[in-house]
């Protein structure tokens, strides 16, 4: 029952190069419909393709990175099929000879190492969108889209629950971000997934699958194949079969619903694409590429582990983006501990950048500021309120801490001399208190170094006090 | 004078226009007189450009010369893209289409000074041999108005051999530029393929489809495939190989070349007419000291039907993009997508087209891809290592064109099958990708002209075309204009 799950997924990953597969123009999000197209991604006739060395590069760099095998002698097939935004009523795709094969991606789910194999990574064009009028029975066409390359990435029916779906996806954003080959963004379409989902016989043999197909985030790529799970385990136990088909996730009602069966299945006539020619990958050019591969998520958290010291969530909070991973890095100097940097990134600047909505890349903190914060702290000479609050300033409009510290008069006070005076104070206001610890009871004794903070504007070391506080009192 | 210019060749006209004495003014004048003396029964093309041709030919007066096309008149198949020019591939689908762009062989022709006057009328998407499936006219061969040109690059060959243009682009994909040019009486020359770029050419097969110049003499064939060839950035098929200086180099030779005859080219169906001429023809070579060894190509027999599969698996998908969306013919109030897509095409495509479409259709779908494209692809192998095998032996191949000449309108039309062997004897050669020639060699004894054809190894280009140039000189052929009169 454990793992009768068997889940493949298809995910397709739009490159970011600045321009198309097979023509010059831009690839960009957002603009006027129609702006970013030319004869070649409008598919007009007489018309031919030229493929994108840079989308090629970017291909082999995420097959690296999946550990893929990469083919030697690549071909481009033509995929046909009609439907109106894809102009020329086929498109080229990648059939027999895929840029690269035979992967694996190791990824962790709730602490739990795992693996999926990837069965292949071939480059494809994109097509175009359709926009529906709403108040007339028209619809438009937009090509913008209509041409930029995508790399479709299928794994091996090897994900054995919805959840664990979800977290190899994850780890393939995360991946493809490190590699700067995609901005995986999910609502504007950059990353898209399908899914193959079936039950296995209880003989162990496999069992009937269904596509699924729509899944536009995370959370649906879940809930569809976790309500497909249960769709098919309530048919298959009340004797009844499952039919191989595609399905559409509906996000509204939160169910899958059937769109075309296997009969009705395109056949899609897959030929060489005879307007290019088969590509030999230069094996100096792969390497070249493979020099340029940046450590990857698990490597890099690996790394942290042994380098810095750090507790697994720190270190996999710390590697979820190469920026953040990056900006960790650069604050690290020899008089800090990576300890305390690690920290007032995860829980002080995380913090910020949740409040905002913000990434990394958007915040007025430099590295440098950052490591200035964690020797204030390092040094006593601020308390962990002070460094929250400089953290939240730093983010929204930068500076330098130690300025600032020293401009507002912010430092606190830790020697014992300057703190003696607001003991005796303290301890002569609060005969109560004194007395309970006088009596045994400890726990009047943070009442106590409440009362000192209070006296000096949170300036005070509250380790300091209460160390004074005992002295005095006992 | 009128009659004199359109006697003479494109490098002729071209002294003329050099010497200043004409201009390509008083040249374009005579030749759209000549037009309208004989295009109303020939048909050549599906439209002229009357104004702007005498504009165009009044500019290029006015500048320096820019190469020795400067100021000549040239025709184009009506599926090579001029900007803004209208272009219909001689098909409903098209009509009212102006591509947004010009294909590279039209840019190169135009910047060197020539002056395209009209698109010349093809049989519909190129599918045919004989120019009768054009869906708007019925083009008839110079030499007898009852015959077809050829095709499908008929209105190139018609036209030039009117003498209403001294040249004309036509395209190639079975034997579409030679086998016109052997019903005209005209030179018709494929080039390797991938030596001249497709850019702009709306294809029919695209691993097939070459661009050809279409004129009178050999000497004005090697000079446009001198323009017309080179690789080009937005063909990735181009060939990125050196152009030589074909014209310059051009010499009548034969002499020291070995000429191979592949017995499979004179089989049962070619005329005896035919094979007598091109028997004198090989007595020609043999006198100018060329030797003569009989070849063989055994996998000719299934050239046919190998090329039929291929070229209608491709084309049933460069012809899918018709669908009524973007541009072109779409059908009236359509009640939903498919009812459009089917109308559209319905309505669209004539005949010939749509039994194309349907034959790559089925090919290439699940099922039976194995066995017909899959099978297609391994002979075509077989067929190109035939020809490396004889070129170990020999440098080029002698063959007839086509196994007749030019047959009569309607006599094929209704029966694919005798249409589709029109193209026995050249579409080995496309799908080798072969340059190849067709020159006039004779008359049979209906005075029709009688091509011969030369093929060589890829980019052997300058061989193919001395050894033509040394047939010209030699052949008895000196009616270098059909004998047509308005």
């Amino acid at each position: 029952m454990v793992d009768d799950v068997v889940i493949g997924l298809e995910v397709h990953v739009q490159l970011q190069t600045q321009s198309k597969l097979f023509c010059g123009c831009s690839t960009k999000f957002g603009d006027n419909p129609n702006a970013n197209t030319c004869p070649v991604c409008l598919g007009w006739p007489g018309t031919l393709p030229v493929l994108n060395k840079k989308a090629l590069e970017y291909g082999i760099l995420a097959s690296l990175a999946l550990n893929c095998k990469i083919n030697q002698k690549i071909k481009f097939d033509r995929k046909n099929y009609y439907y109106p935004d894809l102009p020329k009523a086929y498109q080229i795709s990648q059939y027999d000879l895929p840029l690269a094969e035979h992967g694996t991606v190791k990824f962790n789910h709730d602490g739990e190492s795992c693996a999926v194999g990837i069965e292949r990574l071939h480059l494809e064009e994109d097509a175009g969108k359709l926009v529906h009028s709403s108040v007339s029975r028209e619809s438009y066409v937009d090509y913008n889209r209509s041409g930029t390359p995508l790399a479709e990435i299928v794994t091996k029916p090897e994900l054995t629950s919805p959840e664990r779906a979800e977290s190899f996806l994850r780890t393939l954003k995360k991946q493809m971000e490190y590699l700067d080959v995609s901005d995986c963004n999910m609502d504007e379409g950059s990353l898209r997934c399908d899914a193959n989902i079936s039950i296995r016989r209880d003989d162990g043999s496999l069992g009937t699958k269904a596509e699924i197909k729509n899944m536009n985030s995370f959370k649906a790529v879940r809930k569809a194949l976790s309500y497909e799970v249960l769709r098919q385990r309530k048919l298959l136990s009340r004797g009844q079969r499952v039919v191989q088909e595609t399905r559409l996730w509906d996000e509204t009602t939160e169910q899958t619903k059937s769109m075309r069966s296997k009969e009705e299945a395109h056949d899609y006539r897959y030929f060489p694409e005879p307007d290019l020619v088969p590509v030999r990958i230069d094996k100096k050019w792969q390497q070249e590429i493979g020099f340029k591969l940046p450590e990857l998520p698990d490597k890099k958290f690996n790394r942290f582990l042994d380098e810095y010291q750090l507790t697994e969530e720190a270190a996999r909070t710390l590697t979820d983006s190469r920026p953040l991973a990056d900006f960790f890095e650069q604050a690290i100097k020899p008089d800090v501990s990576a300890k305390t940097v690690g920290n007032l990134i995860i829980s002080d600047v995380k913090r910020e950048l949740n409040e905002r909505g913000w990434d990394i890349g958007q915040v007025a903190l430099t590295p440098a500021a950052l490591t200035s914060v964690a020797s204030l702290l390092e040094e006593n000479l601020i308390s962990s309120n002070v460094g929250s609050e400089l953290i939240a300033e730093l983010v929204e409009s930068g500076g330098d801490p130690r300025e600032i510290v020293e401009q507002r008069g912010l430092k606190q006070i830790s020697s014992e001399d300057q703190l003696s005076s607001v003991i005796l104070q303290v301890v002569s206001e609060n005969p109560d208190a004194v007395a309970d610890i006088r009596g045994g009871k400890n726990q009047a004794i943070g009442f106590l170094v409440g009362q000192v903070m209070q006296k000096t504007g949170g300036q005070a070391d509250p380790g300091t006090a209460q160390k004074l506080l005992r002295e005095e009192i006992l | 004078m009128n009659n004199q210019l359109s006697q003479l060749s494109l490098l002729e006209l071209s002294q003329l226009l050099e010497a200043q004495e004409i201009t390509a003014v008083e040249l374009m004048e005579t030749t759209v007189e000549r037009y309208r003396q004989l295009d109303s029964d020939i048909k050549s093309f599906l439209y002229f450009d009357l104004d702007e041709s005498l504009e165009t030919a009044k500019k290029q007066d006015s500048l320096e010369r820019k190469s020795a096309l400067h100021g000549i008149p040239l025709a184009i198949k009506d599926n090579i893209s001029r900007l803004g020019k209208p272009l219909t591939c001689s098909s409903k689908i098209l009509a009212g289409h102006r591509p947004p762009y010009s294909a590279t062989v039209v840019e190169k022709l135009e910047q060197a000074g020539g002056i395209f006057v009209g698109n010349t009328n093809m049989d519909e998407f190129a599918m045919g041999s004989s120019t009768e499936t054009s869906a708007y006219q019925t083009t008839r061969n110079p030499w007898d108005l009852e015959r077809v040109p050829g095709g499908s690059s008929g209105g190139s060959a018609a036209a030039v051999a009117a003498g209403i243009v001294p040249a004309a682009l036509g395209s190639d994909t079975g034997g579409s530029i030679r086998q016109p040019a052997a019903f005209c009486g005209v030179v018709g020359f494929k080039p390797t393929y991938g030596r001249v770029s497709r850019y702009g050419l709306f294809p029919f097969a695209s691993s097939l489809d070459q661009i050809g110049p279409i004129a009178r003499t050999v000497s004005d064939v090697a000079f446009l495939t001198e323009l017309l060839a080179g690789s080009d950035s937005r063909d990735s098929t181009s060939l990125d190989s050196p152009v030589p200086r074909y014209l310059e180099q051009l010499q009548p030779r034969a002499e020291g070349l070995t000429f191979g005859i592949p017995e499979e080219y004179f089989g049962e169906g070619v005329d005896s007419d035919v094979r007598q001429i091109i028997q004198q023809t090989i007595e020609t070579l043999k006198q100018q000291g060329a030797e003569i060894k009989t070849v063989n190509l055994p996998h000719t027999k299934y050239a046919i039907s190998t090329y039929y599969i291929l070229a209608t698996a491709e084309a049933s998908s460069n012809l899918a993009r018709y669908d009524g969306v973007q541009y072109g013919y779409r059908a009236d109030e359509p009640d939903d997508l498919i009812d459009m897509y089917s109308r559209t095409r319905a309505e669209g495509f004539g005949p010939e087209v749509k039994r194309r479409i349907m034959l790559g259709t089925f090919v290439l779908s699940s099922g039976y891809y194995e066995a017909y494209y899959g099978k297609a692809q391994k002979l075509r192998t077989l067929i190109k290592q035939d020809f490396d095998r004889v070129y170990e032996e020999c440098d080029l191949l002698l063959t007839p064109t086509t196994p007749s000449t030019a047959f009569k309108l309607g006599e094929k039309i209704d029966d694919p099958v005798q249409m589709y062997l029109s193209d026995i004897l050249t579409a080995s050669t496309n799908l080798a990708g072969l340059p190849a020639i067709s020159i006039p060699v004779g008359q049979d004894s209906k005075q029709l002209p009688v091509g011969a054809q030369l093929i060589g190894p890829a980019l052997s280009e300058q061989t193919v075309l001395n050894a033509a140039f040394m047939l010209e000189k030699q052949s008895q052929w000196d009616a270098k204009i059909a004998p047509v009169q308005a």
